[in-house]
């Protein structure tokens, strides 16, 4: 009976959640559609959210890129198919990898930096500041961040599917003896630019997903230092599940015809 | 007497539990009302009804003879500009300078030139007794100067009323007479109201008008600053004593 009641309990928190995250994203939206957009705002969160994960994004590709690529270089040369390493590192990359790897590089990074701000600002009665002012946070504090994610991470997905490429190739060359002229043709060939876009797309998803899960997450806390920590840790998990999800429903819809 | 707001019979639950119950508070147009009564008693519950952050789960909530506990975010948000809120911890924006701090509700709400508000800023901060903070963040100021940039930005809009949750408590005594006479000071100038939440008996005499007293959910005392001094209450009389004995429980 303990069982059922727990789970019964779970679900309704489950569909409580949901239905708090789609609000709160309506509540975005149309701040968005209004065009009551604080563009200064804006670009300082592109820049605090985006650009400082340059180099964690550029790392993880890179090593993702390499190993995919040792892994499938060596057989596909003992199988006489080396030419065709390059397009399936690119095709890989720009489908699954690039937007896969920086989601969830920024998810852990970003999704968790949100949370703890927003969670702070609960707890140091900041949110309520801003009600007492007749401000939205949803306007001052949720959509630049939404907005920042949303361009950003197709960008950092760009990069990702670049250096994963790269690391892909420079390892090819080195164990399979593979020529960069083959493995561009073969990328080229197996990838056509659609696929690019529709990764970025997925990744765009991404980051709406990781912005809204954040802000959801810091802005529900309660109690204290605790209950920040617990909103970070909330966000991280929850950000990165949905993310797989999502990657999954995407790639259905957008690949397998 | 006008009222600026009164609460109409308002419970409020956290869960199982019973904040307020059946509470009724006239607050009185153009006067200081202090609110009195133990830590957790629902004090500052109170004042986030009053501007609407918090609704109740029953009774009414007037402000101003309309009834905000029926008005929809928007109204709210309007409603809230006239309502300025000195919060206890003051919940100035860390990412901001105290100047832009005070700025906020004008830049987001007037269309003010900046060289305009940038002397109003600097005016308001002199008025509660702040010059040449207006660069420095909150994290670099002093937890007196923390609370009147609070009130700076609280009262930059010139409010109809002020609240005011614990406004002196944690400071020193001379502080806290400052902040006392700045309270006194802002009522006036902007011809208000203010409710203010205090434990610090010196500084109610001092400056209530009105003194209600807060426990065990409901307004026990209600009067003037000598009405509720001579109040045969044995709550009210543990309480201003700050006696063990009593029908308080601790
Ligand atoms: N958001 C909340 N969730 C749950 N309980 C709360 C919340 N806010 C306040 N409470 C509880 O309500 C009671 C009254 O709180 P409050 O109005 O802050 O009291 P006071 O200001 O008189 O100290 C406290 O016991 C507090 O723990
Ligand atoms: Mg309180």
């Amino acid at each position: 009976m303990k069982v059922l009641e727990d789970a019964g309990r779970g679900t309704t928190n489950a569909f409580a959640y949901a239905g708090g995250v789609a609000e709160l994203f309506a509540d975005a939206l149309r701040f968005i559609v209004g065009l009551r957009i604080r563009v200064g705002a804006t670009v300082d969160q592109a820049y605090l959210l985006g650009v400082q994960s340059v180099s964690i994004v550029i790392l993880t590709s890179l090593f993702t890129g390499m190993v995919f690529s040792l892994e499938s270089a060596v057989q596909a040369v003992q199988y006489g198919v080396g030419n065709l390493v390059g397009g399936l590192v690119a095709f890989t990359a720009a489908r699954e990898l690039g937007p896969m790897l920086s989601a969830v590089v920024v998810a852990g990074r970003t999704g968790a930096a949100i949370a703890a701000e927003l969670g702070s600002m609960v707890v140091t009665e900041q949110i309520e500041a801003l009600q007492s002012l007749g401000l939205s946070p949803t306007r001052m504090l949720v959509v630049p961040r939404l907005l920042a994610l949303l361009i950003m991470l197709p960008l950092l997905t760009v990069l990702a599917d670049i250096i994963s490429i790269i690391g892909g190739m420079w390892v090819a060359g080195i164990y399979a003896h593979i020529s960069q002229e083959s493995f561009i043709t073969s990328a080229r060939s197996a990838v056509p630019f659609e696929d690019v876009l529709k990764g970025l797309f997925k990744s765009a998803v991404f980051g709406v997903i990781i912005a809204i899960i954040g802000s959801y997450q810091g802005l529900r806390t309660r109690g204290g230092a605790a209950g920040v920590g617990k909103a970070t840790t909330g966000a991280v998990v929850t950000s990165i599940i949905l993310i797989f999800i999502f990657n999954f429903a995407l790639s259905y819809v957008l690949f397998a015809h | 007497m006008a009222l600026w707001a009164r609460l109409d019979d308002v419970s409020v639950r956290y869960g199982p539990k019973i904040i307020v119950q059946n509470l009724s508070l006239d607050i009185v147009e153009g006067a200081i009302t202090c609110i009195i009564g133990l830590s957790g008693a629902g004090k500052s519950t109170i004042l986030r009804l009053l501007n609407g952050l918090k609704k109740p789960d029953s009774g009414r909530v007037f402000v101003q003879e309309n009834d905000i506990t029926e008005m929809r975010e928007r109204d709210l948000i309007e409603l809230r500009r006239t309502i300025g809120f000195a919060f206890q911890f003051s919940a100035l924006f860390d990412s901001l300078t105290v100047g832009e701090n005070v700025a906020l509700p004008l830049r987001e709400h007037s269309k003010m030139k900046d060289q305009e508000i940038r002397k109003l800023v600097s005016e308001t901060l002199d008025s509660v007794g702040l010059a040449h903070v207006e660069e420095r963040f909150p994290a670099e100021l002093s937890g007196g100067m923390v609370k009147r940039a609070g009130f700076a930005r609280a009262v930059i809009t010139n409010p109809k009323a002020v609240l005011y949750d614990e406004p002196t408590t944690g400071l020193d005594p001379i502080i806290t007479h400052v902040l006392t006479d700045t309270i006194v000071k802002l009522r006036e100038r902007l011809n208000g109201t203010a409710v203010v939440i205090s434990h610090d008996l010196e500084s109610i005499y001092m400056m209530a008008d009105y003194i209600a007293m807060l426990f065990e959910g409901a307004i026990v005392a209600y009067g003037t600053v000598d009405e509720i001094r001579r109040s045969p209450n044995p709550i009210v009389q543990q309480f201003l004593q700050g006696s063990e004995v009593g029908p308080i429980p601790i």
